[in-house]
Parts: structure tokens; sequence; C-alpha cells
């Protein structure tokens, strides 16, 4: 009597932990894909900010037509990408944020440009997505360290293994921004 | 670490609680000894009236605190898009909802959180801050805010504060009475020497306990202002933005118009560079931003 009551109670038990497990390791995994669409939705943001940066800048700058051909190229390059294919689209992302860098540094000689309000509010906006990338990012590795932690760790291994839990790659972060953190173009 | 700290902040928050509801308790019977004979009757008349102020302070704390500090609150990102963008980032990787933004108008740079828990949150900011930092240095203001957001720093404020102001309003009703006429009229019977030292001791314990209570207030935030930091770098993984925006901070002048029970809030002591006493240390909210400076540096 008393052995089976043991029985059901071990039983009811490992029922409980499979499960706490598996759904850890669902919520990690949620986590980490709703922190790729916010990356992606940054990314989005900026390739609507760029036609208007695009038709402002040329305004005011005859002699840019390279660069800002270069960043309208890029965009269109970034839009093409297939959503699965992560690495490709933040290597795309990184060369525009380093070609917007640049011209937002060329952007300097033109003093009419600088003191336009539109280009003003253009700035902020792009800075403002661009340091979203970048905290979506790094956000996106951290969720991604905590599913692969869990998938390599005992016992939710085990569980990862029977329900074909993946690991997840990490994003690169760009060289020139590793030491040099996040970017302003602001100061 | 972070959930360390945030159990050990829950764990403070009863401690706090139970050590400021004794004190009540004590000032409740010290004037109700002195003033109606009864030290009973004076508890649970204490404890009825801090109770219903606290419940009025703690549901209404974030309005109560944002207009002792002459907060506005901003609500869209046009109206101060750097400083609105920064915070939402922050609060993106810090993983917290979006707190409420608030600016106060005052040229000393300057930044406090406040609010019940991560849910129902609140960050201010000065004037003078938005204007000499740039981005990156707000960036490790806010951070560190949202550090306090994250930890539940803010809560347990928010009750010492709470607290705090509820103990200054019942010694000052206490005084009120004594001024119109609630003293005790000397033929009552316990004139022994035991008497005596009961009513002195009744009325230091009166006059002490607002100290008492903004001594524990101010020890209480002086240890999570490097834990904020900490968080902060954690956040931007950027140590230099906080570093030179503290440095900027060191050569502030004092905030103009600060309310005292509030400073504990502040990234910075809003009475920095203000000319003290020796003992004024002694109610220091916040380490010297050069030891924070140096910690940081060393991260």
């Amino acid at each position: 009597m008393i052995a089976t009551i043991v029985m059901i109670v071990i039983v009811i038990l490992l029922i409980a932990l499979y499960a706490g497990l598996y759904n850890g390791l669902v919520q990690l995994r949620t986590h980490a894909q709703e922190s790729w669409s916010q990356i992606d939705v940054q990314l989005q943001r900026r390739n609507d900010l760029i036609p208007n940066l695009v038709s402002t800048v040329k305004g005011y700058s005859k002699y840019e037509a390279s660069t800002l051909e270069k960043v309208t190229q890029l965009r269109s390059q970034l839009e093409n990408i297939p959503d699965s294919d992560r690495a490709q689209k933040m290597a795309v992302s990184n060369e525009l944020t380093g070609t917007l860098q640049s011209l937002f540094a060329v952007a300097e000689n033109y003093p009419d440009l600088k003191a336009s309000t539109q280009y003003q509010s253009l700035m902020e906006e792009l800075s403002n997505t661009e340091n979203k990338i970048a905290y979506s990012r790094q956000l996106y590795n951290s969720t991604v360290a905590n599913l692969d932690a869990k998938i390599q760790s005992f016992p939710s291994n085990i569980i990862a293994k029977i329900h074909h839990f993946k690991q997840m790659d990490y994003l690169q972060v760009p060289k020139e921004s590793k030491s040099v953190s996040k970017v302003s173009f602001d100061d | 670490m972070l959930y360390q700290q945030i159990a050990s902040n829950k764990r403070k928050t009863i401690l706090v609680l139970t050590g400021f509801f004794i004190l009540v308790a004590l000032i409740g019977a010290a004037i109700g000894y002195l003033f109606a004979g009864t030290a009973v009757g004076g508890i649970i008349i204490a404890g009825v009236l801090v109770a219903i102020y606290m419940s009025v302070m703690i549901s209404q704390s974030t309005e109560v605190v944002m207009n002792m500090n002459n907060a506005r609150e901003i609500h869209s990102a046009q109206e101060a898009p750097e400083l609105w963008h920064v915070v939402e980032d922050m609060a993106m990787v810090a993983q917290v909802p979006m707190p409420r933004v608030f600016i106060i108008d005052d040229p000393s740079p300057n930044a406090f959180a406040t609010g019940n828990d991560p849910q129902h949150s609140a960050v201010a900011a000065t004037t003078g801050l938005l204007q000499i930092m740039n981005r990156e240095e707000l960036e490790g203001v806010m951070g560190h805010e949202m550090s306090h957001v994250r930890n539940y720093d803010i809560r347990l404020q928010t009750i010492a504060l709470a607290l705090a102001s509820a103990i200054t309003a019942l010694v000052n009703f206490a005084g009120n009475f004594w001024w119109f006429g609630g003293r005790r009229s000397s033929n009552d019977d316990d004139n022994g020497a035991a008497g005596v030292f009961a009513i002195i001791g009744s009325i230091l314990l009166i006059i002490l306990a607002p100290l008492a209570a903004s001594i524990a207030q101010m020890a209480l935030s002086r240890n999570r202002e490097y834990l904020a930091d900490a968080g902060s770098v954690e956040l931007t993984r950027n140590p230099h933005g906080l570093i030179s925006a503290l440095e900027k901070l060191q050569n502030a002048q004092p905030m103009k118009d600060v309310a005292p029970s509030s400073s504990s809030l502040y990234i910075s002591d809003p009475e920095l560079n203000r000319h003290h006493k020796w003992f004024a240390h002694l109610f220091d909210t916040h380490p010297p931003l050069e030891d924070r400076i140096k910690r940081l540096e060393e991260m």
C-alpha cells in the first residue's frame, strides 16, 4: 500500500519535473525569438528612414553621390535577404551602419545641411535606431546564451534532445564597435 | 548576483518595515503616555494613522515624489527625443517595461528613479543633466536608474520614504497637540522617579525618532549606489559613459530646490558642493563620487 503511494508520488514528481524543464526551454526559445524580432523591427525602421535621409542630404550636398548610392544599394540588399539568414542580415546591417557613419562625417562639411531641422531630427531618429539595433543585438545574444546554456546542461539537455531544441548562434558584434561601444552621431 | 540582490532587497524591505513599525509603536506609546496616560491607546491610534497614511502614500508614491521635486511628466518622444530614446533602450536591455519619464527644471545635473516595482516605475532627469551630458553619458546615468528599477531598490526606497514621512507627520501632530493644551496635568498619580524618567524618555523618543528614521533611510541608500553603477555598466557594456558622467557630476552646482527627504533617490547627492559641517557626513546619502569612479575604472 505504502509502496504504491510512494511510487505514484515519484511518478507525479517526475512528470512535474519534465513539464517544468520543457516549459523552461520553450520560454527561453520564445525570448530568443522575440528578441530577434526586436532587431528586425529596428532594421526595418532604419530602412524606412533612409529614403528620407537620402533626399534631404541630396538637396544640400551634390558631391556625395557615391556615398548616397552605396547607402541606397545596401538598403535594398538588406531588404532582399531572407529572414532566416540572420548572420548575413547582420553583416549587411553592420556595413550599412559604417556607411551611414561616414555619410554623417562628411555632412560635417556642409553647415547648411547640419543646421536644417529636418536633418537634425533625422539624425536623432537614426542614432536612436542604430542604438536600438546595438542594444537589441546585445539582448538577443544574452537570451541565446541562456537558451544554449540550458540546452547543454543536465538535466534539461535530455529534454532538449527529445524535443529537438537546437542551439542558436550569437550575432557577431562588428569589430570597431567592440571597443567604442555604441554609435553616436550627435556629438 | 542580480537575483541575490533582489532577494536581499525584499528581505531588507521586510526588515525596514518591521523596524519602522516598532518605532511607530514606541512613538505612539510615548505620545499616548504623555498626553493621555495610556500607552496602549497611543500605539493603536498611531498604528491606525500610520497605516492609512502609508497606504495613501504608497499608492500615490510616484505622484507624491514627482510633486515634491517639481517634476513634469513627458508623454512622447517628441518632447525630449534623446532622453526618451535612451530610457527606451535601457528599459529594453534591462528587460523591464518602459517607465514614465519626468523632467525637472533645474540647471543642476541630476536624475532619479522611483516607483513600487518594475511594472510601475518612473525616472526623472533635470534639464541641467540633459544639457551637459552627451548620449553615452546619458545612457550611463539612465542605466544606473534602470538598475535601481530592476533591483527593486525603488520599492525599498519608496517604503522607507513613506515611513520616514509618516513618522515626521506623527511627531508634528504630537507637537501641535502639546501646544494646544494637551499637556498632562501634574496632579496625576505617578510622581515618583520612574514617572519622571518615563516622561523624559518619551520626550526624547519623540525628538529623536525622525532622526533615527532619516539616518536609517540614508544608510540604506549608500551601498545601493555602487551596485546600480555596476548594473549600469552591465546594461550599457560601456563604463566610460558612466565614468565621464560622474566626473561631470563632481563639478555640479547644488540643486536649487530639492525636497530633503527625496535626496537619497538621486544619482548624485543634490546637496553636493554645498558647504557642510563635519557631522553632516553622518547623513550622507551617497558614497563619494571619487570612490564610485574608482570602482568603475577597476571594472
